[in-house]
């Protein structure tokens, strides 16, 4: 098995100026393709700052980072820009679709960026949304569709490029208990497909479907193991 | 190269479909501002157009001379010895002087009876050569003529009306043609003078006096004191030379010093002329800078809304870079879109500030002292370029400030917390 994320020695300090906060104090960490990865921890602890270094939306103040085998920790903004396009596909909280395009344009939108033609586009979006079962909205707009619709559009979106790995950060966290179920329900599915999963959760239930679970505190890793089947 | 392009265009489309009342808001405000400064500068324009015409309704590169008293001695005459040239004077110099286009001498009287029928006018004769029609814009309307060499040599009794003073004696009827009786001698009106608006004279206006040759003035009026001499350069540059070349040839002639500035009172209306372009180029400056000002206000108000959509959009900017967008693709459409913005109201304004001079060229001006005075709005394309300018700078800066605002935007912290 390949290596996605390969991390070693890693260390990010913010520095305000007036304040210094090491929110991550040497970490090492791995996922191997087709892993599906729960990281805990209280709030705090450094879960985001990780989970927004393995996405490359930040660059780590200390140590080595390969995604993909490729050593991304030097990279500019623009070839980080590439990587974040290509090889991550982001799932937030808040779902964060762009409020005032349709549900197809916003899972193009990453295809855009990607340089991808338009009728291959097109196909591609069909394809991602019929396969989170909302072929019928994909004209609606983000304000049309419930909590639950919006954040299977954001998957689909962060699926459309064929990313090495999916990244979410509390999924869950803005759905009720049924919604939540169904992207718990499409996040197994995706795993058995071979998709490399890392979520950042609270949700103990979202959890234990994962294969492995990865505890942080205080900026470093204090468990990381396989959860019992 | 053209991907990021097409790219920033979409990205622009599909943005600008969203806000298509704020555009036609910001639109307006740019037009507004275009067609302000291009009126400011077509006002300015037409002014100073204005104004050097009716300078030079007297004529241009003169030099009027009022014989004056000597003050220094010279040649055994002491100081405070009056200067008086003839007219034979004013020949000798002619022909010696070959950087003059004309020179001549005038014969003023300045009340004499002027009688046609039962109207009779107090007004100023002038005796000169026809050489004086010419370089003093006394342009005869159709159907006349000014003075001509045969009158001076045939001492005809001919006479050229300013057209104030034939409309003062004939009233309507057409002056050319009829007998004149001037000090009781009958004259033949030749011509009458074109209307001009003039605001440099010596003597009085041009349209309130009457030329007659020099020969019969002498015969008629029994008089040949020379009142003023006259000349012009063919090149304004030569003026201050020709001043002192005239000194040099007449000095000896008129017992007075070339050296002496006072033996004639000057009046270098090339002096004046560099006055007023320098005030001319003064006033367009101002008129330029209020102009740019205001255009420049235009600007920031396109720059403030801008500044508020990045700050709407943060989140939305923040979640496009998370997707892969490149620095290039974020602030692209920012700059596109202050650009299209100064471009279309920068068109409008154009378009409207033409209409509104063209319009108000078929104004007449004639008959109202203040239009005359101001001239018609005039366009031209160093006032085109010069506002296409700025209006580039304007756009430019508006889009790229906040742009470059937008980009320094830092993902992490804007995805992170809800």
């Amino acid at each position: 098995m390949t290596a996605i994320i390969e991390m070693q020695g890693i260390r990010k300090v913010y520095d305000t100026g007036k304040v210094k906060v090491e929110a991550l104090k040497g970490i090492d960490f791995s996922v191997q393709q087709g892993e599906f990865v729960a990281v805990v921890g209280p709030s705090g602890s450094g879960k985001s700052t990780l989970m927004n270094l393995i996405g490359c939306l930040d660059t780590p103040t200390e140590g080595r980072y390969r995604l993909g085998g490729e050593d991304v920790s030097k990279f500019t903004r623009d070839a980080l820009a590439d990587v974040r396009n290509r090889r991550v596909g982001f799932v937030f909280q808040g779902f964060n679709l762009l409020p005032q395009i349709s549900a197809f344009e916003n899972v193009e939108l990453p295809l855009l960026f990607g340089g991808v033609p338009p009728k291959k586009r097109r196909e591609r979006v069909e394809e991602l949304l019929t396969k989170v079962g909302l072929s019928e909205r994909m004209d609606h707009k983000p304000t049309e569709l419930s909590g639950g619709q919006m954040q299977r559009v954001a998957i689909a979106r962060a699926l459309a490029m064929k990313p090495d790995v999916v990244l979410a950060d509390e999924p869950t966290g803005n759905l009720d208990t049924s919604a939540g179920g169904d992207i718990m329900g499409l996040f197994t599915e995706l795993w058995r497909q071979g998709s490399t999963l890392v979520v950042i959760t609270h949700d103990l239930t979202l959890a234990r479907r994962a294969g492995r679970v990865v505890e942080i505190k205080d900026g470093k890793i204090v468990s990381d193991g396989e959860v019992a089947a | 190269m053209k991907k990021n392009l097409t790219l920033i265009l979409q990205l622009f489309l599909q943005s600008a479909r969203l806000q298509k009342k704020r555009a036609t808001l910001t639109i307006a405000a740019l037009a507004w501002g275009t067609v302000t400064i291009l009126l400011l500068l077509a006002f300015g324009e037409g002014l100073k157009q204005q104004m050097m015409s009716n300078e030079q309704a007297m004529g241009n590169n003169l030099a009027i001379l009022w014989p004056g008293e000597t003050t220094i001695a010279y040649k055994g005459l002491p100081p405070g010895h009056a200067v008086r040239p003839r007219i034979e004077d004013v020949d000798f110099a002619r022909p010696r002087m070959p950087e003059l286009d004309a020179i001549w001498a005038e014969l003023t009287s300045w009340r004499t009876a002027l009688a046609y029928g039962r109207k009779t006018v107090n007004g100023r004769v002038i005796g000169t050569i026809a050489d004086y029609g010419n370089p003093r814009k006394h342009f005869p309307r159709p159907g006349g003529r000014f003075l001509n060499p045969d009158d001076e040599n045939e001492k005809r009794r001919v006479v050229f009306l300013g057209n104030e003073m034939a409309k003062d004696i004939f009233g309507d009827e057409e002056p050319v043609g009829k007998t004149l009786l001037i000090n009781n001698s009958p004259f033949t009106v030749i011509g009458v003078m074109q209307r001009k608006r003039q605001s440099s004279t010596y003597g009085g206006p041009d349209a309130q006096h009457a030329v007659i040759p020099q020969s019969t003035f002498k015969a008629v009026l029994g008089d040949d004191r020379v009142n003023v001499v006259v000349f012009r350069v063919k090149k304004a540059s030569d003026m201050d030379q020709a001043l002192k070349h005239l000194s040099q040839v007449l000095g000896p002639r008129l017992g007075f010093d070339p050296e002496d500035s006072h033996a004639f009172g000057v009046w270098n209306t090339v002096e004046g002329q560099k006055m007023s372009e320098k005030i001319f180029i003064g006033l367009e400056l101002f008129f330029g800078i209020i102009g740019a000002l205001t255009l420049i206000i235009g600007g920031v108000g396109v720059a403030n809304i801008m500044y508020a959509v990045v700050k709407e959009r943060t989140k939305e900017i923040g979640v496009k870079m998370a997707l892969g967008a490149r620095s290039a693709w974020i602030t692209g459409p920012f700059v596109l879109e202050g650009l299209v913005y100064t471009f279309l109201g920068g068109l409008f304004g154009a378009l409207i500030a033409i209409v509104i001079v063209t319009g108000l060229g078929f104004v007449k001006l004639e008959g109202n002292d203040v239009l005359e005075f101001l001239g018609h709005p005039t366009l031209s394309w160093p006032i085109g370029a010069a506002t296409i300018g700025i209006l580039g700078l304007c756009g430019l800066a508006a889009g790229y400030f906040p742009a470059r605002r937008a980009a320094a935007i830092d993902p992490a912290s804007t995805l992170r917390y809800e």
